[in-house]
């Protein structure tokens, strides 16, 4: 396995050569419904972060027990304990956010980033190679929920974090924090990062 | 529909400029966009002319600050894309128009600009330009700012006139009649002298351009004809099952944009069907959804919508009524 790449490849890529959000267009569902506000947004990327470097050092650990043909199983349990216990910590301790987000931290068991990153990286290379690939992601996944985030929640009501940023006077666009708003922002955003892309390598006409 | 398909391979090279026009193409000189365009321009002239002369400045100020801005709008993005400009084609000109005639009178300035930047860049530029986009641009700029601005563009944008007769200023009719029972006369709403949005009040204005509209072949007749049909079926039904003695019937026939909406904004030729049945199954769609939406949802009108619903499914009538040539199966 000489051609896998290494762990600080790994982490590198995960953050914005192969940004989950942005590059391999992963993980949409979430990133749609919650990113109306920086506070929901940071703590789904926080969950997903635990989930993605549990699963992925518990299946490092065991790629070599690892049936070719129940391996998709075992990813899915392995995700479904951690994101149970992500859930329920929580609906403990933070119980508002909790019924905020709704039922998008129990769909974290099918959220398609954790299962690729198994798949891909977890189940063929080391712990420490595993470790610091979900590290890099879950950043990926981070910067981009906080940069959508950032921008509906501040044209939509002027705020960040719930601090008021704008003037009082701003007139809030409403439709930035209503759905419509996720898709308008992920697509401008989407074609953004193209765009920039394009330009870096100079393929832009 | 290989004429179509030659302009969609052509736009590769040239530019996103696609002619759909009627058969035959051999009939007008050049009939293009551009020609198109200045007929609903000069078909909008008796809705603007109603328009300035019932909300005097309202209209004057909401006509130039959106047409102004879909027009920079136009260049802002067609250049950012890197394409020529194709601002003389007139099509931003009357995306504008057609945005500041739907809009209440009384707004903010920048409404109008987010609207019109709307409209250009999320309604048609980020799909290709003209001729590529699915909705239609100047109601995907009316749709964000309504829904964006709900509380600057709510009752209070109808009601809170001054310098303009006291006829025009106060809930719209269709509103009154929905949330207070108030009918407003026929006569009224056939001259356009009641609240409502720029350039929906005036039937007769929205008649008389409709009208030169299809005389001049910018616009299908069946459209508007189909939509007016439906909507005067399921609200005269409605009307005698319930006896209201053809108030709520004149109301949904001549009140909201239900005339300017079916001649003006139905009949974009790039956002409705190609073929004769799927006109009439684009139009029976529109009429439908916006009686349900007008009675049934919390807008009490909703012929946005329902055009904007009926857009998203265009493609797909299309589909359905591909026309089979002479001799095919």
């Amino acid at each position: 396995m000489a051609d896998q790449p290494t762990a600080i490849e790994r982490f590198i890529n995960g953050i914005l050569p192969e940004n989950p959000v942005y590059r391999q267009l992963l993980g949409m569902c979430p990133t749609l419904a919650v990113t109306n506000g920086m506070k929901p947004a940071i703590t789904m990327a926080c969950a997903v972060a635990f989930v993605l470097l549990c699963a992925n050092v518990v299946t490092s650990l065991i790629r070599d027990l690892l049936k070719p043909h129940l391996r998709i199983v075992v990813f899915t349990l392995t995700i479904a304990t951690f994101v149970t216990i992500a859930d329920r910590f929580l609906a403990a301790y933070f119980f508002q956010m909790s019924k905020t987000l709704g039922p998008y931290i129990p769909l974290i068991i099918v959220n398609c980033i954790i299962i690729a990153r198994c798949e891909v990286c977890a189940s063929k290379q080391p712990v420490l190679v595993a470790a610091s690939d979900a590290v890099g992601q879950s950043i990926g996944y981070g910067l981009a929920l906080v940069s959508i985030a950032a921008i509906r929640e501040i044209l939509g009501t002027g705020e960040l974090f719930g601090l008021q940023i704008l003037p009082v006077s701003w007139p809030d666009w409403v439709i930035m924090v209503l759905p419509p708003g996720a898709f308008i922002t992920l697509g401008l955003m989407l074609g953004l990062v193209n765009w920039i892309d394009m330009k870096k390598n100079g393929n832009l006409k | 529909m290989p004429e179509i398909i030659n302009s969609i391979d052509s736009t590769e090279k040239t530019g996103p400029v696609i002619h759909v026009t009627t058969s035959p193409h051999i009939l007008e000189k050049g009939a293009g966009t551009r020609r198109t365009m200045l007929d609903v321009i000069i078909a909008l002239i008796p809705v603007m002319a109603a328009s300035v002369y019932l909300f005097r400045s309202y209209a004057v100020k909401q006509i130039v600050i959106c047409t102004l801005s879909c027009l920079s709008a136009e260049v802002i993005f067609i250049r950012m894309r890197g394409k020529s400009i194709t601002i003389n084609d007139f099509s931003a000109a009357v995306t504008g128009i057609i945005l500041a005639l739907s809009l209440p009178p009384s707004m903010p300035w920048f409404v109008g600009v987010i609207a019109g930047f709307a409209a250009i860049g999320l309604g048609k530029i980020i799909y290709g330009g003209l001729g590529m986009n699915i909705f239609n641009p100047a109601m995907v700029g009316r749709a964000f700012v309504i829904i964006a601005f709900t509380g600057i563009l709510g009752a209070d944008a109808y009601s809170n006139l001054s310098g303009v007769a006291d006829a025009v200023s106060g809930a719209t009719p269709l509103t009154a009649l929905k949330y207070s029972g108030i009918h407003t006369a026929l006569s009224n709403m056939f001259w356009g002298n009641i609240p409502g949005s720029l350039g929906e009040t005036s039937v007769i204005a929205s008649v008389i351009g409709g009208l030169y509209l299809i005389y001049r072949k910018a616009a299908s007749l069946e459209i508007p004809a189909c939509i007016i049909a439906t909507i005067a079926i399921i609200a005269g039904l409605v009307d005698l099952s319930c006896g209201h003695s053809g108030i709520f019937f004149y109301h949904h026939l001549f009140g909201g944009a239900t005339m300017f909406g079916a001649f003006f904004i139905a009949t974009d030729p790039v956002t409705s069907p190609l073929t004769f049945k799927g006109k009439l199954c684009f139009a029976v769609g529109v009429g439908f959804l916006t009686m349900i939406m007008r009675m049934y949802s919390g807008y009490p009108e909703s012929f946005m919508f329902a055009i904007l619903l009926m857009n998203a499914v265009t493609p797909l009538i299309n589909r359905w009524f591909i026309p089979t040539p002479f001799g095919g199966k």
